[in-house]
């Protein structure tokens, strides 16, 4: 009898959260920003991250049963990489682009690494910088807001980069999104609102979002102008990808460190990297490289952020 | 003969130097990017590693065992400068858009490697054979990579657009794509094996 009983690896404490469930709310909490691309950017902007969330999704089933694995597209993880990297992507790409960035995610990003959990980079993320690798031109075409017949227009950071001045795009219009951009990144007030509900569930931490946040404001306070301490800090904080990357794809479970400690350093790393780019990199914007680049530098954080053994030196 | 045949055949499939040996990869990396320059810098080094098989081959039984090492690069470097300079002569073009990656031959581990591990200690025609064979799956490697990265970085092969309306994936011309296609083949080269045993 006692040996039908199987014990599994500690912790034994039972929580609700599971992956499926934390990965479905991480869903819930992205529509917000997605529904005010759509306002913002007209229709194409649902149709590309329909495409994206399908392509994902398709890729992981198809891997799936070439592998003999598990099949792991209800859980949820193929969605949310589909609709970040959908919220990475300007609205008006032809939709072959879309396809293949979500297929690269998933393939190369994630179940060449052996699936979710072993990933090394954000899969979203690496789909992005491939698309922006491969395909500088259209992902550089941005749709100016409520023109819907795609009149192109330049993100505010690359006209900053460009070193135009932008009188008339307020720091409102800049929280509100009426500005041109990526899908998803734009409207700061819906992504907030999704940030506050994975808050509030605890289903991630204040530290990175945090950390990467404070970080990015201070050097580019210090650096970003002309002169030492005249940056536009809040101007940094609300354009480019800033707040979609702090709270949606730097805090993702799997490439981040484990610790708080750890956390604190991986977002002050982001924070600086992307500070860095943005001031004196040739990319407009840098939320995605710094990602990547302190993603791969987290095995090395978590070696030494160690927790001490209780009892030991 | 059949011995000598065995010799040569390894060097293509069951132990070619890129993708199973995983030899030679910075010239591997390097190159790719066209089929042509793929193929000249194949020859090049086919051509290096069996003038070099031949000749420590041949005096393998004179070299000192402490300075072998020395004795091989000097052989190999003589090789290699034979065939810069014909290089330069013949086929100046292939020789700029090869650059350093010509005269960096000398220290390329698979010619090192087949002399280390093959020549000092086999007769002249199995050196022979086995120098082609690796010259010659170091070569039909390269040109697969670059056939790969040419097609789909630009969308044509050896300069022919065969895709009307194909939008080149400009990340394979670049490095990372160059790790990407060496990556995945190596991942392929070992999944075929596998399934052989």
């Amino acid at each position: 009898m006692i040996n039908n009983l199987t014990v599994s690896d500690s912790p034994h404490i039972h929580k609700q959260a599971s992956i499926s469930r934390i990965m479905w709310t991480v869903v819930i909490s992205l529509i917000p920003a997605g529904i005010a691309g759509v306002i913002i950017f007209g229709w194409d902007a649902l149709w590309v991250t329909l495409t994206t969330v399908v392509a994902a999704v398709l890729t992981e089933l198809i891997l799936g049963i070439w592998t003999k694995k598990k099949i792991t597209i209800l859980d949820g993880s193929a969605v949310i990489t589909g609709i970040l990297l959908a919220f990475n992507l300007p609205s008006g790409v032809p939709l072959w682009l879309p396809m293949v960035g979500a297929v690269f995610s998933i393939a190369i990003g994630k179940q060449v690494f052996g699936g979710l959990g072993q990933n090394i980079f954000n899969p979203a993320l690496v789909g992005r910088v491939f698309l922006m690798a491969s395909w500088p031109k259209y992902m550089t075409t941005f749709t100016q807001p409520f023109s819907y017949d795609a009149i192109t227009s330049a993100t505010p950071l690359a006209m900053l980069k460009a070193g135009k001045i932008m009188e008339h795009i307020s720091y409102l219009d800049l929280f509100l999104g009426k500005h041109a951009g990526c899908i998803g990144e734009v409207c700061i007030l819906a992504l907030l609102i999704g940030a506050a509900l994975l808050l509030i569930k605890g289903y991630i931490s204040w530290h990175i979002p945090a950390t990467y946040i404070f970080t990015t404001a201070v050097c580019t306070y210090i650096f970003g102008a002309a002169q030492l301490f005249r940056g536009d800090w809040l101007f940094h904080i609300l354009s480019g990808g800033l707040i979609l990357g702090a709270f949606f794809m730097a805090t993702d479970y799997v490439a981040t460190p484990l610790t708080a400690k750890g956390q604190l350093i991986f977002g002050m790393g982001c924070g600086l990297l992307t500070a860095v780019i943005r001031i004196w990199g040739g990319y407009p914007e840098g939320v995605a490289y710094a990602i990547l680049m302190m993603n791969g530098a987290t095995p090395f954080i978590d070696r030494y952020t160690k927790c001490r053994i209780y009892g030991s030196r | 003969m059949k011995d000598l045949i065995k010799e040569f055949a390894k060097g293509i499939i069951k132990e070619n130097p890129t993708f199973v040996l995983a030899l030679g990869l910075c010239p591997t990396l390097a190159v790719s990017v066209s089929v042509a320059n793929a193929m000249g810098m194949g020859i090049a080094a086919t051509f290096v590693l069996l003038g070099s098989s031949l000749i420590i081959s041949l005096i393998r039984d004179f070299i000192p065992d402490k300075i072998r090492i020395p004795c091989y690069i000097v052989i190999i470097a003589t090789f290699v400068t034979i065939t810069e300079l014909c290089m330069k002569a013949y086929s100046p073009a292939l020789d700029r858009s090869l650059g350093i990656y010509v005269p960096l031959i000398v220290v390329n581990c698979i010619v090192l490697g087949r002399a280390e591990a093959f020549a000092c200690k086999n007769n002249l025609a199995r050196s022979f054979f086995d120098g082609l064979g690796m010259g010659l799956g170091f070569t039909l490697a390269l040109i697969l990579i670059s056939a790969i990265r040419e097609f789909l970085g630009s969308g044509q092969i050896l300069g022919h657009t065969l895709v009307k309306g194909f939008e080149p994936v400009f990340v394979f011309g670049m490095p990372s794509g160059a790790l990407l296609v060496i990556g995945l083949l190596l991942g392929l080269f070992n999944l075929l094996k596998d399934k052989r045993v």
